[in-house]
């Protein structure tokens, strides 16, 4: 390995790279055997975080910047002006192998830009899994980008030697994409996912009989959007997230707040501001929906098709639903408990079995960590303190924000600051 | 009553063993401390605790059988702390396990439960981020080696992780402070205490000690790590709540060009 040349293309391939959110190395089961390298079990670790504060727990690079297509919201379209470059396949091997054995990584994301055809790409992405597990004897964890377009057989491959598989659906929309991406058709998304869908079952049914089955992609699949490129509303892009979570049993979807890179008429100019709190929004609501127990229709719906900026979501939804509460923290179920703003699934737990030694107070739960300041006008317990005044949703929420600094606050802002 | 001070050699053997002449002799208002850090009281009477292991484990085997697993990680991860004062609250726990027909440590409204909780909870995330930032880097002797300032005493934590991660690579990693470290040579991991050269700089790679391929690998991590970040999406409050500035001394990917 050439050093300098590397380190030339290292800079452009990981710079083209770092649009793509996901960098999760958890979720796999991938045990280090006969004395290898590395192991892909349990939790992933974060080695380090770059300045804008996001993880970074993989490799995450680009085999090639080359590519045939021309998508308006994307560095690496045809028609940029930029410095191309490709690894070879024993590059990334290198790198990733040199890397991991100092601790820096968790394994490698390898994504690319597409070169002459989607099976030409993709034939090389599986070459360095391949690789890499078979000749490096390698157990760290391995995330590859589906191709669009891709044959069933060399998807079948990539899943037998990556962790994980992604394919970005990118724009949230089908009108969308019709618009930014002119030579891109959703179905071609969709194809992969299918397959490895469906593979995933069915392995996981073979398992059941003949434990000597190989894993295929054990941390499942994920997808990414772009948000704030196109112009839908929260109401779409939760829809749609909902619908490739349930159709295609996908692990995450990510949402991408758009980074303004072009000066293309249809998207938001060089300079305008990335969207980060609504970024933010769209996760709490999609972390509700996994692990909360909320329909999307709950939070998001015709009537109420914006996620509010000022408050988080699961607050919106106490305060458009009143007659929900005061919940009764020492008796109410775990469904129940989880719908109080203010409290996280952890504190849940830890209530559900504090309370089993004694009644809880308002002292308790601070103590444990609830974050009151929320959580005090939707709850009651072993108190006469509750204020049983019949406060209306807004005087609530005036209250809550008088009292809270959002880290936001500077966004959210529209009054004038004349003396700053 | 007298006040009883026991000392103990700073081991959770010997903690134990002291616990063990806590319940022995029925003592009632009593302190247990590490000899290395003691401060002796001026008319208090000190006891130095022999570590007896037996004893240590009948007392260990006790805790166990009287929490869950959870419960007794939880305490030993507190011991771990070396935080002043840890001794008592972990005397205070353990008296309360014992008191309780049911395991207590999920008794989150009771006042040593949850310090013992907050305390292993700290010492948790600290076992966490040196899985995380300890930072390898390969010698002349190809064994990659690393060394480490953590707040509390997290080695004992950490050698499982990195024993089952890197099977077939030799390595070190050193615990500046507390002047010992794990040194795993293909087949087990052992306890070591190095002696440094008196110019040995931890936050530098040297070509006397270090191979020379160290220097491309760490240069294509900087490179990498600078890349990697999205400029208009800037936020250091962020990044310094995620990786907190004590450590920054010993991360490559920290260290000025």
């Amino acid at each position: 390995m050439s050093f300098q040349r590397t380190q030339e293309k290292l800079k452009i391939l990981a710079d083209a790279a770092k649009y793509d959110v996901s960098c999760s190395s958890s979720g796999s089961k991938r045990a280090n055997t006969n004395k290898g390298l590395g192991d892909a079990t349990g939790m992933g670790i974060c080695h380090s975080y770059t300045e804008d504060g996001r993880c970074v727990s993989l490799l995450k690079i680009l085999l090639t910047n080359h590519c045939i297509f021309d998508c308006a919201y994307c560095v690496t379209r045809k028609s940029n002006d930029i410095k191309r470059a490709a690894f070879k396949v024993q590059e990334v091997v290198d790198l990733t192998i040199n890397f991991y054995r100092r601790n820096y990584i968790e394994g490698l994301f390898l994504s690319s830009g597409i070169f002459k055809s989607a099976d030409f790409t993709m034939e090389r992405l599986v070459a360095v899994a391949k690789k890499l597990r078979l000749e490096e004897n390698f157990n760290g964890y391995i995330h590859l980008k589906s191709i669009p377009g891709a044959s069933d057989e060399l998807m079948r491959e990539a899943g037998l030697y990556a962790d994980r598989l992604s394919v970005n659906i990118e724009i949230p929309t089908e009108a969308g994409l019709k618009k930014l991406a002119p030579d891109k058709k959703r179905e071609d998304f969709i194809k992969p996912m299918v397959k490895v869908k469906n593979e995933i079952i069915q392995y996981k049914e073979e398992k059941k009989i003949i434990k000597s089955t190989p894993k295929f992609a054990p941390a499942g699949q994920s997808t990414q959007m772009i948000i704030g490129a196109s112009g839908e509303n929260d109401f779409q892009i939760m829809q749609t997230s909902n619908f490739f979570y349930k159709t295609y049993n996908l692990k995450r979807v990510y949402y991408s707040g758009y980074v303004p890179i072009s000066y293309d008429h249809r998207l938001p100019q060089i300079g305008s501001a990335v969207p980060m709190l609504r970024e933010n929004r769209l996760y709490q609501t999609d972390w509700l929906m996994r692990f909360y127990g909320f329909e999307v229709s709950e939070i998001l719906n015709e009537q109420h098709q914006h996620l509010d900026l000022d408050v988080d979501p699961k607050l919106g939804w106490a305060l458009r639903n009143l007659h929900e509460f005061p919940v009764d923290v020492n008796t109410a179920d775990k469904h129940m408990l989880a719908r109080i703003p203010g409290l996280g699934m952890k504190s849940v737990y830890k209530i559900l079995n504090a309370r089993r030694f004694r009644k809880l107070n308002w002292e308790h739960l601070k103590k444990i960590g609830v974050a009151l300041n929320r959580a005090q006008y939707f709850m009651v317990c072993e108190s006469n303190q509750f204020e049983k005044r019949d406060l209306t949703s807004e005087k609530i929420k005036g209250l809550i924000l008088q009292n809270s600094k959002s880290k936001y606050q500077k966004t959210l802002s529209n009054q004038l600051n004349l003396f700053g | 009553m007298k006040d009883q001070n026991l000392m103990y050699d700073g081991t959770f053997d010997g903690f134990l063993s002291a616990v063990f002449y806590v319940f022995e002799h029925q003592l009632k208002a009593v302190t247990i401390q590490n000899e290395f850090v003691m401060q002796q009281g001026l008319f208090s009477e000190v006891e130095k605790v022999i570590t007896d292991e037996a004893k240590a484990t009948r007392v260990w085997k006790g805790i166990k059988s009287k929490l869950s697993s959870h419960g007794s990680y939880q305490l030993y991860y507190a011991f771990l702390s070396e935080q002043s004062g840890v001794e008592a609250l972990l005397l205070d726990y353990i008296k309360y396990a014992f008191s309780k027909g049911t395991p207590v440590d999920k008794d989150y409204a009771h006042p040593s439960v949850l310090k013992i909780a907050q305390i292993a909870k700290s010492v948790g995330r600290e076992k966490h981020r040196m899985e995380a930032f300890v930072r390898f880097r390969l010698t002349k002797d190809d064994v990659y080696f690393a060394n480490i300032e953590p707040d509390f005493n997290v080695l004992p934590l950490i050698e499982k992780h990195f024993k089952r991660r890197y099977a077939d690579q030799k390595w070190v990693i050193y615990d500046i402070n507390r002047a010992y470290g794990l040194f795993y040579d293909l087949e087990k991991v052992e306890i070591v205490h190095m002696d440094f050269p008196a110019n040995f700089d931890f936050s530098k790679t040297d070509d006397e000690f270090f191979a020379i391929q160290e220097f491309e690998f760490q240069k294509l991590w900087q490179d990498y790590f600078k890349a990697t970040n999205i400029a208009s999406r800037k936020n250091m409050k962020l990044h310094i709540r995620h990786v907190p500035k004590r450590y920054w001394k010993y991360l490559s990917e920290k260290q000025p060009n």
